[in-house]
């Protein structure tokens, strides 16, 4: 996630303090992972260095003075050109999963245990998913759709190597 | 939780030459839900025609509420199947010479209740169902979404203690089938059914409290494996 575009996309709809975005970041986008105050800061000062973002004005607290901030033209481009990019697809050929299965056949371990084992697990998860998007709102439900249809391909990895592992054995081995 | 509803044991069931069955066990308790999950093939459809008593398995027990289902004559456990049972299946199985209302009445008309009360029952379920509007349609007038909420409408109407739904979103795409299942997995939390639930989706198994999985006709409990 690019916390930077993102902050830009929420500046466009007006000029907010630091605090102010990293509530609205959080509302819609780091309900599981909220920002910390440090990367907020940090962001703002990187986007104004690069002229993405202007100072709109100062008021005056009862701590630290809290600056205001507006997104520029440029940063209306940037955000613009993050949206119109393509994300890259993962293509997942590294995965954890796949290193397990194959040294647990490897060195005669029982492979079969461990994918109903990881099997288990992810319909755990899939099953608090299910409750969370039934219990929330419409942005909860875009969220854990997203991981449970995630998850969903990862079982039908599991399903199938379950299938095949006999055949798999005896290519690792051979 | 209680005692189990609904008890398997050791079941072994052969088409021909073909093991569906071979030592496959399942238990679910009153208000539980329980889905089948397994590759095609694996014997999961077997196993819920078994548990309902639809098919004899060649050996092992069946039991609910500790009678032995296997042990029954024909007409005892269709009358289990009646007063008992509420099914579900993947192309709905609405009568298509009937209106969706008289569908779901049906049953409760099976059962000897009064036309007027099993209408009544009927549109309330229907009502609960979200397809009030189709009460007067036939199934050919209806999507494969509607008509699937019909059935579980009329898999409902007569307060059973165990639904059988087998692949009950086989049909549907993604947005009606998770429409379907939170309808079906909310009824049956709300009458306190059991919910005997055969998916080949990851998604839909999900909704279940856990599952089973079928596997060359052998079960296996993952909650229990991990």
């Amino acid at each position: 996630m690019s916390i930077g575009q993102t902050f830009l996309g929420l500046l466009e709809a007006g000029p907010r303090h630091g605090y102010d975005l990293k509530r609205a970041y959080d509302d819609r986008f780091g309900r599981d992972r909220p920002l910390h105050y440090g990367q907020v800061y940090a962001t703002l000062s990187r986007l104004l260095r690069n002229g993405l973002v202007e100072v709109d004005g100062i008021e005056p607290g009862e701590g630290p003075e809290r600056k205001r901030y507006a997104v520029t033209h440029a940063g209306v481009t940037d955000v613009q050109r993050w949206l119109a990019s393509p994300e890259k697809p993962d293509p997942y050929l590294q995965s954890t999963l796949y290193t397990k299965v194959v040294l647990a056949l490897v060195t005669g371990r029982p492979a079969s245990d461990l994918l109903d084992t990881q099997r288990a697990e992810h319909l755990r998860l899939m099953r608090e998913l299910t409750r969370r998007k039934s219990d929330g709102d419409l942005a909860d439900q875009l969220v854990c759709d997203h991981a449970l249809f995630h998850l969903e391909a990862d079982l039908r990895w599991l399903e199938l190597t379950a299938a095949r592992l006999d055949d798999l054995r005896r290519a690792v081995t051979a | 939780m209680t005692g189990p509803l609904l008890v398997a044991d050791d079941l072994h069931k052969s088409f021909g030459p073909t093991p569906a069955l071979a030592g496959a066990s399942f238990r679910i308790a009153a208000g539980e839900i329980v889905s089948i999950m397994g590759p095609s093939g694996s014997g999961k459809s077997t196993l819920l025609h078994c548990l309902a008593g639809i098919v004899a398995p060649d050996s092992g027990r069946v039991a609910y509420q500790d009678r032995d289902m296997v042990a029954m004559s024909d007409r005892e456990r269709s009358a289990l199947r009646r007063s008992q049972f509420g099914f579900v299946f993947q192309f709905g199985q609405l009568v298509p010479e009937l209106t969706c209302l008289e569908n779901v009445a049906l049953p409760l008309r099976l059962e000897r209740v009064r036309r007027r009360e099993a209408e009544r029952r009927a549109r309330d379920w229907l009502d609960r169902l979200e397809v009030t509007d189709l009460a007067g349609k036939r199934p050919g007038e209806i999507s494969g979404g509607q008509g699937q909420r019909v059935a579980m409408a009329r898999a409902l109407a007569t307060a059973p203690r165990v639904i059988f739904a087998d692949e009950p979103t086989g049909a549907l795409d993604s947005l009606n089938g998770e429409r379907v299942m939170r309808l079906l997995t909310g009824a049956a939390r709300d009458t306190k059914a059991a919910v005997v639930l055969v998916t080949h989706e990851a998604r839909v198994a999900a909704y279940a409290d856990r599952e089973v999985v079928v596997r060359d006709g052998r079960t296996r409990d993952l909650a229990r494996a991990a």
